[in-house]
C-alpha cells in the first residue's frame, strides 16, 4: 500500500513541473503591466521604471524563472502585490476558509442528495422521483451568485434570521487560535461555544448555496447507478432469497452503486473549491478563489502561480484518496487497477 | 430509510440550521458596539505605508489616520453645510508653530508629541521621514516634487524640536504639499531598527504595521478581509477623537453593503452604485453625503496627434455630439456637477473646474463634421477602464449611440484595470473616457499636468500648444510671486484656450458619495476623499 502511494506521488512530479512552467509563462503572457499598475495613477514614466526594477521585472524572462523556481524550492511563493502579504501565508490562511465552506456545503449536499437519489431509484416514476428531478434541475440551473443573493435577501435582509454576510465571523468575535484553520473545529478545541455558534451561523447560508448547486450531479448520479445495480442479477437473487428490502438496498445495492458516486463527489469537490469564487464574493468570504481572481485582475503574478500550484497538488492528493477509497469500498478494485 | 423519516430528518436539519443567533450575547459586547465604528467597503489596503511600493488608495486612509503631518488644513463649511477642508488655511498637527520666511519655512514641534511606542517625536524623526518621502521613488517622491520638494538637503534640523524646510524655488504649492498624506512623520528609530541593507528605509516593516504618532494605531490587519484600529489616547495633534475603535471590513458585493447599511449593521459605506445612493437618499433612512471631487473632472479625451482628431473642427463637432444630459440622468442619477451648458454670455471665471458652453446639438455637430470633410463620418474606437465599468460602460454606450447619428462608427474597447495605465502611457487610444483629480486644488496645477506641452502622463491627448504653455507657466509664476492680476488673466486665458481647442471634452465633476447611519455625524470632506475617523461621532 505505502509503496503504491509513493509510486503514485512520484508520477505526479512531472505534471507539477509542467504546471510550474506553464503558469509562469501564462502569467507573463497576460496583457497588463504590473509595474504601471502598482506605480499608481499619478506615476511618471521614471516612477514606473523604478517600480519595475524593484519588482525585478526588468530582468530577462529566463532569469526571472530561475529566481522563481529557486524561491519555490525554498518554500517561498513570493509576495502578493495586491494584498502586500507573502503568498504562502495567504494561501495557508485562506485555504482552510474555502475548504471549511466547501466541505460543509458538500456534506449538506450529500446528506440530501444521496437519500434523494436512492429513493428516486427505488421508486422510479413516483412523486419522489419527480421531486428529485425538479430540485436538482432547479438547483443546477440557478447561478450560485443568484442563489446566494436571494438567500441573503430573504434570510438576512427580510427575515433577519441569518447574521450579516460579513465573512467567517461576526465583527465582534475574534478568531480562535489556529489549530486546523477550520473555525468550527478550532472553536470546539478552545471550548469557545459562543464563537462556534457565530462561525456556524455565518457558514449556513454560503454552505446552503453551494449545496443547492451541487445537489444535481450527486443525486442524479446516485439515482442512475442505483437503477443499474437494482436491475442486476445479484439483486434479483438477493430478493428471491427473501432478504428484507432494506438489506437488499443498503447492503447489496447501495454499496455497489457507490463507486461512480465517489468519483462524482471528488469531481464536485474540486470543482466547488475552485469555482466558489462567486459565493465567496457574495458572502465576503476570505477564501482562496476570490484571492486568485483579484490577483488575476491586477496582473499580480505570484498569487496566481501559487494558487494554480496549490490546486494542482490538491488534485493529485484528492485523486490518490479517491483511489484508496475505491479499494476500501470494493475490494475487487486494486490500487494498481 | 423510510420516506417519512427521511423527510422528517431533512426538515429537522433545515429548521435547526436557521435558528437565528442573537447578534449580541453580552452587555460588554453591546458597549463595544456603541464605541466602535464599523465601515464596509469593496477594497482594503495592500500596504499601510503611503511611502511603500504601489500602495493603493485604501492604504492612504490608514496612513491619514495613523500618522501625523507637520501641518494640516482647517475646516470650512462646504456644499450643503458639510465640513470641507479649507484649501488656504493651515493649522499645526505635529507642529506648534509655523513661520514662513522668504525662502524657507520653520516648524516648531509640539513638546509632548509621542509615537505609539512612547518615544517622543523629534525633528530628527521629521527630517528622516521627509528624506524618506523624497528618496524612495515612485508615487510619494512624485507627489513631493509637485511642491518643489525634491532633495533631502532641503530639510534642516535646527534643534531637537525645530525643523526648517528650505525652498528649492518659489512655489505656491510647497506649503500645501506639506499637508497632503505623503509627508507623514514616521518613528525613525523604530523603523531603522527593522530596516535592512536591502531595504534602508524599512518599507517592509511599515508595510505591515504603523509606526506613527497619529490619532489611531493599527491593532490588526488581515489583508483583503479587515483592518482594526484603536484610538491613541495620547494623541496631541488635535482634540481626542470620539470613536474608540474602528473596524473596517471588506465586503465585495455592493448589494450586501447596502443591505448591511439598511439593516443597521454597518455604520458607514462608500463605493455603492449611483442608483443605490439615489434610492437611499430618497428613502431618507440614512445620511447620504454627496460632494464634488475637488479639482476633478470626468472627460472624453481625444488623441490630437492622429486623424481625425488632429482636426479642431472634428473635436468641436464631438463636443457638440456628446449626450451630456443623458449621461447625467441615466449614468449618474444626477449625482455629479454638470461641466457643460454654461450660459452663452457667462464670463470665464478664475476657477477650476468650470463648465464649458457646449450643449448637445447634433445639427451643429453634423455641420462641423461636413466642414472638416467627414460628412459621412468615420470609424473609431472608444476605450475605458474596466475597474470603473459601473460608470464608464453605460457612458461609452451612450456616446456610441450619439456618435452613430453622425455616421461615426464607434467600437467599444474595454481595458482591464491592470492594463489601463499602460495603455494611457502609450498615448495611442484615439478616443477614451477617464477621470483626473488633483489633491492640490489649484487650476494651474490641474493644467500643468493635463494640458502642458511637457507631455506628462496625464496629458493623455498629447496636446501641445506653445500658447497654452506660456499661459500655464505664466500663472504658476504669477502665483508664486503673488501677482494676482497676471494670475487671473492667465488662468482665464488657459481655460478659454482649453475650451476652444477642446482636446478633451469635460463631462462632469464626479461626486464622492458616502452613506452612513443617522447616528453618525462629523463627516469631513478631504482632498484625498477618504474618511477621517478623528472627527466622526457615533451617538
Amino acid at each position: 500500500m505505502l509503496t503504491m502511494i509513493g509510486k503514485r506521488l512520484m508520477f505526479a512530479i512531472p505534471s507539477l513541473i509542467g504546471v510550474v512552467i506553464v503558469t509562469f509563462l501564462l502569467t507573463r503572457a497576460l496583457p497588463g503591466d504590473p509595474a504601471a499598475y502598482f506605480a499608481g495613477p499619478a506615476a511618471t514614466k521614471e516612477a514606473v521604471e523604478q517600480i519595475r526594477k524593484k519588482l525585478g521585472l526588468d530582468k530577462p524572462l529566463i532569469e526571472q524563472f530561475v529566481r522563481y523556481t529557486n524561491d519555490l524550492a525554498h518554500g517561498d511563493f513570493g509576495n502578493s502585490l495586491t494584498t502586500g502579504q507573502p503568498v504562502a501565508a495567504e494561501i495557508r490562511n485562506r485555504l482552510p476558509a474555502s475548504a471549511e465552506l466547501t466541505l460543509l456545503g458538500l456534506f449538506v449536499s450529500i446528506v440530501i442528495a444521496i437519500p434523494l437519489g436512492v429513493l428516486a431509484a427505488t421508486r422510479p416514476g413516483s412523486w419522489i422521483d419527480h421531486l428529485c428531478r425538479v430540485t436538482t434541475t432547479a438547483g443546477v440551473s440557478l447561478p450560485v451568485f443568484f442563489t446566494g443573493l436571494v438567500l441573503v435577501y430573504v434570510f438576512y435582509f427580510r427575515l433577519g434570521w441569518s447574521p450579516a454576510p460579513l465573512g467567517r465571523l461576526d465583527v465582534f468575535y475574534s478568531a480562535p487560535n489556529t489549530v486546523t484553520g477550520f473555525y468550527l473545529i478550532d472553536t470546539l478545541i478552545a471550548r469557545d461555544f459562543e464563537t462556534f455558534r457565530s462561525a456556524l451561523s455565518q457558514l449556513i447560508l454560503p454552505a446552503t448555496t453551494l449545496a443547492i448547486f451541487s445537489l444535481a450531479p450527486i443525486a442524479r448520479m446516485t439515482r442512475a447507478s442505483m437503477l443499474a445495480v437494482l436491475a442486476s442479477d445479484f439483486v434479483r437473487t438477493a430478493r428471491a432469497s427473501g432478504l428484507s428490502p432494506g438489506t437488499v438496498i443498503v447492503t447489496y445495492a447501495f454499496r455497489n452503486a457507490m463507486l461512480p458516486v465517489i468519483t462524482t463527489l471528488s469531481m464536485v469537490f474540486s470543482f466547488l473549491l475552485g469555482a466558489n469564487v462567486l459565493v465567496e464574493k457574495v458572502f465576503a468570504w476570505p477564501g482562496i478563489g476570490s484571492y486568485a481572481v483579484e490577483a488575476l485582475i491586477s496582473s499580480d503574478f505570484a498569487p496566481v502561480q501559487g494558487f494554480v500550484l496549490t490546486m494542482a497538488v490538491m488534485y493529485v492528493l484528492l485523486n490518490l484518496i479517491i483511489d484508496i477509497l475505491y479499494g476500501v469500498i470494493d475490494p475487487r478494485v486494486r490500487l494498481e487497477g | 430509510m423510510k420516506r417519512r423519516d427521511f423527510l422528517k430528518s431533512v426538515t429537522g436539519v433545515a429548521a435547526g440550521a436557521l435558528v437565528p443567533a442573537p447578534a449580541i450575547f453580552s452587555a460588554a459586547k453591546a458597549d463595544a458596539r456603541s464605541e466602535t465604528l464599523l465601515i464596509v467597503s469593496e477594497g482594503g489596503p495592500n500596504n499601510l505605508d503611503i511611502h511603500g511600493v504601489g500602495t493603493n488608495v485604501p492604504g492612504y486612509e490608514v496612513s491619514w489616520n495613523c500618522y501625523d503631518r507637520l501641518i494640516t488644513h482647517e475646516m470650512k463649511s462646504g456644499p450643503g453645510g458639510v465640513p470641507y477642508y479649507d484649501r488656504d488655511k493651515f493649522k499645526g498637527e505635529l507642529a506648534d508653530d509655523m513661520k514662513i520666511d522668504d525662502m524657507s519655512v520653520t516648524f516648531k514641534l509640539k513638546k509632548n508629541a509621542k509615537f505609539h511606542d512612547g518615544t517622543p517625536v523629534t525633528s530628527k524623526d521629521v527630517k528622516w521621514s521627509l528624506d524618506r518621502a523624497v528618496s524612495v521613488g515612485g508615487f510619494p517622491t512624485f507627489q513631493m516634487s509637485a511642491g518643489s520638494l525634491t532633495k533631502p538637503e532641503q530639510f534642516v534640523i535646527v534643534d531637537d524640536s525645530t525643523l526648517r524646510v528650505d525652498f528649492a524655488r518659489k512655489d505656491r504649492l510647497t506649503i500645501p504639499d506639506l499637508a497632503v498624506i505623503v509627508p507623514c512623520v514616521v518613528n525613525s528609530e523604530l523603523v531603522k531598527k527593522n530596516a535592512s541593507e536591502k531595504d534602508p528605509w524599512g518599507l517592509e516593516y511599515t508595510k505591515q504595521q504603523t509606526a506613527g504618532s497619529g490619532a489611531y494605531k493599527l491593532t490588526k490587519w488581515t489583508a483583503g478581509t479587515e483592518v482594526i484600529m484603536e484610538r491613541n489616547d495620547e494623541w496631541v495633534g488635535g482634540p481626542l477623537p470620539k470613536i474608540k475603535r474602528v473596524i473596517w471590513r471588506m465586503v465585495p458585493q455592493a448589494g450586501n453593503r447596502r443591505a448591511l447599511l439598511e439593516r443597521g449593521d454597518a455604520d458607514i459605506s462608500y463605493e455603492l452604485p449611483f442608483k443605490d445612493f439615489q434610492e437611499l437618499k430618497s428613502a431618507g433612512k440614512l445620511n447620504i453625503v454627496s460632494l464634488p471631487f475637488s479639482n476633478g473632472i470626468q472627460y472624453i479625451g481625444m488623441n490630437v496627434t492622429k486623424p481625425p482628431f488632429d482636426n479642431p473642427k472634428v473635436r468641436e463637432a464631438m463636443a457638440y455630439a456628446m449626450p451630456y444630459q443623458k449621461i447625467m440622468d441615466v449614468v449618474l442619477f444626477g449625482l455629479a456637477n454638470p461641466m457643460f451648458g454654461a450660459a452663452a454670455d457667462k464670463a470665464t471665471e478664475v476657477a477650476w473646474p468650470q463648465p464649458t458652453k457646449y450643449v448637445t446639438d447634433m445639427a451643429k455637430a453634423k455641420a462641423l463634421l461636413t466642414e472638416a470633410g467627414y460628412a459621412n463620418g468615420f470609424e473609431t474606437t472608444i476605450s475605458f477602464d474596466l475597474n470603473f465599468a459601473g460608470v464608464n460602460e453605460p457612458l461609452c454606450v451612450l456616446v456610441q449611440e450619439s456618435l452613430a447619428q453622425l455616421g461615426i462608427k464607434t467600437t467599444i474597447n474595454k481595458i482591464p484595470g491592470a492594463n489601463w495605465r499602460t495603455e494611457l502611457n502609450k498615448k495611442e487610444m484615439p478616443l477614451y473616457t477617464n477621470v483626473f483629480s488633483g489633491w492640490l486644488d489649484y487650476p494651474e496645477y490641474f493644467f500643468y499636468w493635463c494640458y502642458h506641452g511637457n507631455n506628462s502622463v496625464f496629458n493623455t491627448m498629447s496636446y501641445k500648444s506653445p500658447e497654452m504653455d506660456k499661459l500655464i507657466d505664466g500663472a504658476r509664476n504669477a502665483a508664486s510671486i503673488g501677482d494676482k492680476a497676471t494670475y487671473d488673466s492667465d488662468v482665464k486665458g488657459f481655460v478659454d484656450l482649453a475650451f476652444k481647442d477642446i482636446p478633451r471634452i469635460p463631462l462632469y465633476q464626479p461626486f464622492v458619495n458616502v452613506a452612513m447611519q443617522k447616528n453618525i455625524s462629523g463627516y469631513q470632506y478631504w482632498f484625498h476623499r477618504r474618511l477621517d475617523y478623528r472627527a466622526l461621532v457615533k451617538a
